[in-house]
Parts: structure tokens; sequence; C-alpha cells
């Protein structure tokens, strides 16, 4: 199909290409063992003579790469036991892969044509960009994941652990988080403000859109700007300020002062999200209804509810990560008895050390998934059963 | 005759009122600590054995003594103080009580006295530094290293100076990111004697003098703000030696195993303890010193050096220290007032520090961003 031509590159154009990758792995490497500069000096050196190996002496892909897997392997395992050989085998299959990919010219095969050599360096250099922000936004959650696995009770990957050793691992932790009282007790309190208060800033939130986003309305602007205040105000003199309001009120320190000033912080996320959806709204739609003699109340839940419903759930989805994660407001405007998740986690952290608090952020951040997937997944299911999509 | 009858007539009187606050008595409290494993002693010592005798009280736990003297003033102007009974170190309790925070406490009227019926006020003894302060616990901030890390050939280090020494003892230390502490010891391991250590301090160049040595260790140094750092870094391998409050380091050595030792040299006394904020209602008033009383006597203060290796605030409580509750191990020998441990101390100095807290403060965060 395709009409670009693939052609072997030329060593002289390979090797330092895979040097250079070679000398940032190496980097890595060697910053982990001690000396920086060796692993860059190593790296670029192995890379460009198993470049220089493979494309003019001994080029048979597939044996060629079996050997740089197994050899990058192998090497790892006697420098650095288990999980130094599975990081070698990681290596040793990419850079098998990468020399072939560059020397036979196959990274032009999905481009077009024309491109000129800068234009292909552009696009990889790309998603390189793109891979290593990814990087950079996910390693500091995935490095948690094995650490709550720790059998020790420090945030430390002992030796048990990095040998793969079944013994440096155990679910402890976790055990610990189900049967520990002030952790359930964070975790209920959590599981019983966060709904109610969402379920408050969804039906204020959708309600103060579709009010905001009729046109009779006058001031709406200023009004705009009032309600979602909460989330440009550092969260710090909201709290201070809740606190010291609520406490007159008598709210301070009780459930529904808390699930009230959540309400409050998740309105301008639901007001945002809905005000985005209303745009696209046909009002002509509201007054077929009204036309067809469907009273307003009717005309919303059956006419326009359906319709800005993505806006109102993904609304709804912030509002109630807000109230789950929030930790200002609630140290402010809780008492001990409405300790939340985020509060024990933060107390926790800085009073004692302790890998509960990895167990717990594996688990939300497993929920967090789950919620988000679910969500995609039913946005899809309506776009498809509207003919929004194809498939 | 008379002075019978009179004895009576008062013993009567204050049955009664015993009586009396039993039935105002709050049934519900709460207690303000550390969180921790500090937390937990105070838990198994004091509230439990409580909550036992009075059936139907439910206690809870505030982890916020960290914050506690800015939350107090919160909730002092917002009319609404939500705590009842609030653990602090001692110059909290001393900022507290001067700005009227917390309650004065009479020490022979609210706390118990001794089983051999020394007064409270004499069971303390010195402990008791402000009049609205209750001691609990003496700790200590000391140094623990790692032992697989000192050098071959080499005598593990036993001095405050061997902290300067990153020729004998290669590796990080870990310092609280504040001067109190550090700049005694500087000053100590710059040849200044121990009983002018403060006089010198008082002085600019005294300042400065302290501050040119901890510049010596400066690029060898990670500093801590919370206790449950250095034990975490010390677990890692992350630095050789570091200082932290020695229950911390106990629960390092013994409980977690590590291969972590204890170098009492020059550790710094402090003391930690409750107070009552000001202007409780009557029945949780009443609720918080019934707590008290029973909480600070000298069996309990006994009993909670069986969870943590804190020693107790009283001089009859010291006999009493057993073994550890689940350790089983002596207690005694991990306190940091123990004999062989306290050969060379400093006692957190409440006076000096109260007054050159805020000028030495600037002094030493504008050189840690140098």
């Amino acid at each position: 199909m395709t009409i670009t031509v693939i052609e072997p590159k030329p060593v002289s154009f390979v090797a330092p290409v895979v040097a250079a990758a070679g000398a940032f792995a190496g980097l890595f490497v060697g910053t982990a063992q001690g000396s920086a500069l060796l692993g860059v000096i190593g790296g670029a050196i192995i890379g460009a003579a198993l470049t220089f190996l493979f494309l003019t002496i001994f080029r048979q892909e597939r044996a060629a790469r079996w050997i740089t897997t197994l050899g990058m392997a192998a090497a790892g395992f006697a420098f650095g036991g288990a999980m130094g050989g599975v990081i070698g085998l990681a290596f040793g299959w990419f850079f098998g892969w990468f020399i072939f990919w560059l020397g036979e010219g196959r990274y032009r095969a999905k481009l077009p044509p024309y491109t000129t050599s800068l234009q292909v360096f552009y696009h990889f250099l790309f998603r390189v960009i793109c891979g290593m922000i990814f990087f950079f936004l996910i390693t500091p959650i995935v490095v948690v994941m094995p650490l709550s696995f720790n059998a020790e009770n420090f945030f430390t990957f002992t030796p048990e652990m990095l040998r793969l050793d079944p013994d440096g691992y155990s679910l402890k932790h976790y055990r610990d988080f189900f049967t520990n009282d002030d952790w359930q007790q964070a975790m209920w309190n959590s599981i019983s403000i966060a709904p109610i208060a969402t379920l408050l800033s969804v039906s204020f939130g959708t309600l103060a859109a579709i009010g905001l986003s009729s046109e009779h309305v006058p001031f709406r602007r200023p009004i705009m700007a009032i309600l979602i205040s909460p989330m440009i105000v550092p969260l710090i003199i909201s709290a201070a300020g809740m606190y010291f309001f609520y406490s007159r009120l008598g709210l301070q320190g009780t459930f529904w002062g808390v699930v009230l000033a959540h309400a409050a912080l998740g309105i301008p996320f639901v007001i945002i999200t809905v005000t985005a959806t209303l745009v696209g709204f046909d009002r002509s739609l509201t007054r077929a209804a009204a036309n067809m003699g469907a009273d307003p109340v009717t005309t919303f839940f059956r006419v326009q509810m359906p319709l800005i419903l993505p806006g109102v759930i993904s609304g709804g989805l912030f509002a109630f990560i807000t109230s789950f994660d929030e930790v200002v407001v609630v140290l402010f405007v809780g008492s001990a008895g409405q300790k939340t998740l985020p509060w024990q986690m933060f107390t926790g952290l800085r009073e004692q050390i302790s890998p509960t608090i990895l167990a717990v952020a594996t688990i939300l951040v497993a929920i967090s998934i789950c919620l988000l997937t679910t969500v995609e997944l039913l946005r899809r299911r309506s776009e498809r059963l509207r003919g929004m999509s194809p498939g | 005759m008379k002075l019978t009858k009179t004895l009576m007539a008062t013993t009567a009187l204050t049955v009664t009122a015993v009586a009396a606050h039993a039935q105002d008595m709050a049934d519900s409290m709460t207690l303000v600590s550390w969180g921790g494993a500090y937390q937990k002693s105070q838990v198994n010592a004091y509230a439990i054995p409580y909550q036992e005798m009075h059936e139907g009280l439910e206690v809870v736990w505030d982890e916020s003594s960290n914050e506690a003297v800015a939350k107090l003033r919160a909730m002092d102007e917002a009319g609404n103080v939500t705590w009842d009974v609030v653990d602090v170190v001692a110059s909290d309790a001393m900022r507290l009580c001067d700005e009227g925070l917390a309650m004065e406490i009479d020490p022979d009227e609210h706390l118990a006295p001794a089983p051999d019926g020394t007064s409270a006020e004499d069971d303390f003894g010195d402990l008791l530094v402000s009049d609205c302060f209750i001691p609990q616990i003496v700790y200590s901030t000391t140094f623990g290293y790692r032992t697989d890390m000192v050098p071959e050939g080499v005598d593990a280090p036993d001095d405050i100076c061997d902290v300067w020494d990153t020729e004998t003892y290669p590796g990080k230390r870990s310092l609280e990111k504040r001067p109190i502490n550090n700049m005694e010891w500087a000053l100590l391991c710059d040849g200044v004697a121990k009983d002018e250590v403060y006089d010198v301090l008082a002085t600019e160049e005294g300042q400065q003098q302290a501050l040119d040595k901890l510049d010596e260790i400066k690029d060898d140094v990670i500093w801590w703000s919370a206790g449950a750092d250095t034990p975490q870094l010390l677990a890692d391998g992350e630095v050789f030696m570091g200082s932290t409050y020695n229950g911390r380091l106990f629960s390092v050595i013994e409980e977690q195993d590590q291969p972590v030792a204890m170098m009492w040299d020059a550790q710094v006394f402090d003391l930690d303890g409750w107070i009552i904020p000001e202007g409780l209602p009557d029945d949780r008033l009443a609720r918080a010193l019934d707590f008290i009383y029973f909480a600070t006597d000298t069996q309990r203060l006994a009993d909670q050096a069986k969870y943590i290796s804190y020693g107790p605030a009283r001089a009859s409580s010291a006999p009493l220290v057993g073994q550890h509750a689940e350790l089983g191990i002596e207690m005694a020998p991990h306190m940091p007032t123990d004999p062989e441990n306290a050969k060379n101390t400093f006692l957190y100095n409440y006076e000096f520090w109260a007054d050159y807290r805020d000028d030495i403060d600037a002094k030493f965060q504008a050189w840690l961003a140098q």
C-alpha cells in the first residue's frame, strides 16, 4: 500500500543516534550506580558498538535482536540481580529493535514520501517530548504502587524488593488500612461526605448555570464571577473565612458544615462544565416543548436535562473528586469527628511516615481509574446510541 | 473536737462536690495530640483505662498538636473552643499561657499527689515550667546513626562533634530545620564550654560563630521538619546520622529492627504535657480536670513508658517503669533520663529561646537560603 521507499541507512547516521539514546539510558543506570558520567559514556559506547556490529558484520535481524535482549538481561542480572535483569531485558529488547528500525529505514514507513529529513526529525522529536512529559506526570504515581507492598514500615525499596524476593513484599499495609479504626473512620467520613456534597453542588450548580445562560438575567457576568470565585481564591483564604463564618452559625465541626463547605467548592466546576454544554444547546427545543404543552419542569427533565447530561456528569465528577481530595478546608471547618481520608493521610505523612498511606493512595488511584473509565465508556455508549460517532 | 468536726465537714463537702461533678461532666471529650506511636501510647495508658472507669464516655482524638497554638488562637477569636485537653510542648504551653489561651493550673488542687503523699508540686518539681502546663513526659532530641555505615576499623560515633567529622564518618547528616539545638551543638563543637553556650549565643558574634560552624557541614546536611523524617532517612540509608526525638529512634531500632544505634551525647531534654484551653463550659471543664487528675497520676505516667521510650515527668513514676508492652524488653535503659544515657545533656532553655528565637530564626533562615 505504501509508496514510501524504505531503504537501509548508513552506519554513520544510525550509530550516533543509537549512541545518543544509549547515553540517555546510561544516564539513569549510571546515576543509580553512583556515576552519571560513566553511565553516559558507557551507554554511548555500547550503543555505537552494537550498531556497528549489527549493521556491518552481523546483519541478521532476528538473531541479533535475541542476542541483544538476552545479553543485556544477563548483564543486568550479573550487576543488579533480578531487578537489574528485568531492566536489562527491557533495554536489550528496545535497543535490538531500535538499531534495525533505524538501520533498515523503517521509521519512514508511515510517513508521506515527500517529508524532508527535518520534518521526520520533528515528527519523532515531538513524540519523544510527549513521551517524556507523560513519564514525568505518571512516574510519581506509579512509584507509589510497588512501595505500598513493602514488608517494612518505611518508604524504602528494600534489597529484598529489588531482588524480587517474595519476602520483601506483603499486604500488611492494606490489612492495616482495612482493620485500623482511624483509617476506617476516615474512609466512612469521606464516603458519606463526598456524595452529599456532590449532590448539592450538582443541583445548585446546574440551576445556576441554566439561569446564567438565559439572556434576560441582569448582571450575569458579575454573578458568574462571584459564583466561581471559590475556584480562584486561594483555598486557605476560603477555608479561614468559612471557619469564622461557620463558627458563628454553629456549623463549625459538624458533618453538615463540611458538606456545605465542600459543596461550595464543587459548585464552580459544575457551573463551568454545564455552561459549556449549554452553549451547544438549541433553545428552540424548549420553545417547541412549551408549544406542545409541557410545563417548564417537564421540559427541563425531559428535554434539556438529557442533552446537557454529559456536562452535568463531568461537573459532578469534578465536584466529587474535589470533596474527596480536599484537605485544607476540612482541616478548618471539620473537627476530629469529620476526619476525612486526605486529612488522615496528611497527618499520617507528617507524624508517622507509614506505607499505609501508600496503600490508601494505590486504592484511591485504582478507584479513580475505574471511575473515569466508567464515565468514558458511558459517554461513548451514549454518543453511539445517539449516532454521533461511528462504531 | 472542733478540729475533727471541721475536718469531717470538709470531707463531706468534698464528697458532695465530687459527686455533683460526676453528674455534670460532659459525656464526650476531644483530646489533641501528635498522632503516631506517641498518641497510641496515650490512648493505651490513659484513655482506655479512663473510659473503662466511665462507661458511655466518648473520646475523640485530634492529631493537631503541631498547629495547636494557631488553632487555639483561631478558636478563641471565633468564640468556639472545641478542644478539651491539648498536648503541647512546654514552649507552646508558655506562649498559650502568656496569651491567656490556656487555663492556669494549681498543681496541689488539680493534680494527684504521689502515692507516698508527696504533693504534686514537689513530685513534678522543676518540670512545672509554666502555670498552665501539666508535664507528662521528658523526651530528648538526639542522634541516631547507621551501624552498618560506620567505616571499618573506626569506633562508632559517641561524641556530638562526630557530626562535624565528615572525614571519619562520611555520609549525609539530617538536622532539624530550625536553629534550636543545632546552634548549641555547633558552639559546643567549636570549643565553647557547655555552661557558656547561652552567653555566647546571646551575642551577634556568637550567633555568627555557630552559623560558621554549621557552614562546615552545610553541604552534607538534609534538613528535616517532621519527626518522622529522620527515621525514614536512616532506614533508607540516605543519611549516616540524624537528629530526631529519642522515641522515634527507639521505634526504628527496637520495633522496626533497623541497623541503627543511639548516640546520646549532648541530647537536649524537652518537656511535653497537657494544657486545658481557657473558657470551657462548666461540664466540659469538669470532665477535662477529672481526666487530667487521673491521667497524670504516678501509675499512669509510668504506664505510658510501657509503650514509648519517653521518661515520665513525675519523680515518683521512675521506679515503676517496667517492660515494653509488646516486646517485653526493659524500658529503663532506653529512657533519655537513664543515668547511662544522660552523661552529657542539655535542657531546652525556654527563657533564652523565648527572648532570642525570632532574631536567631531570621538569621538561620537567611543562612540556609545562602
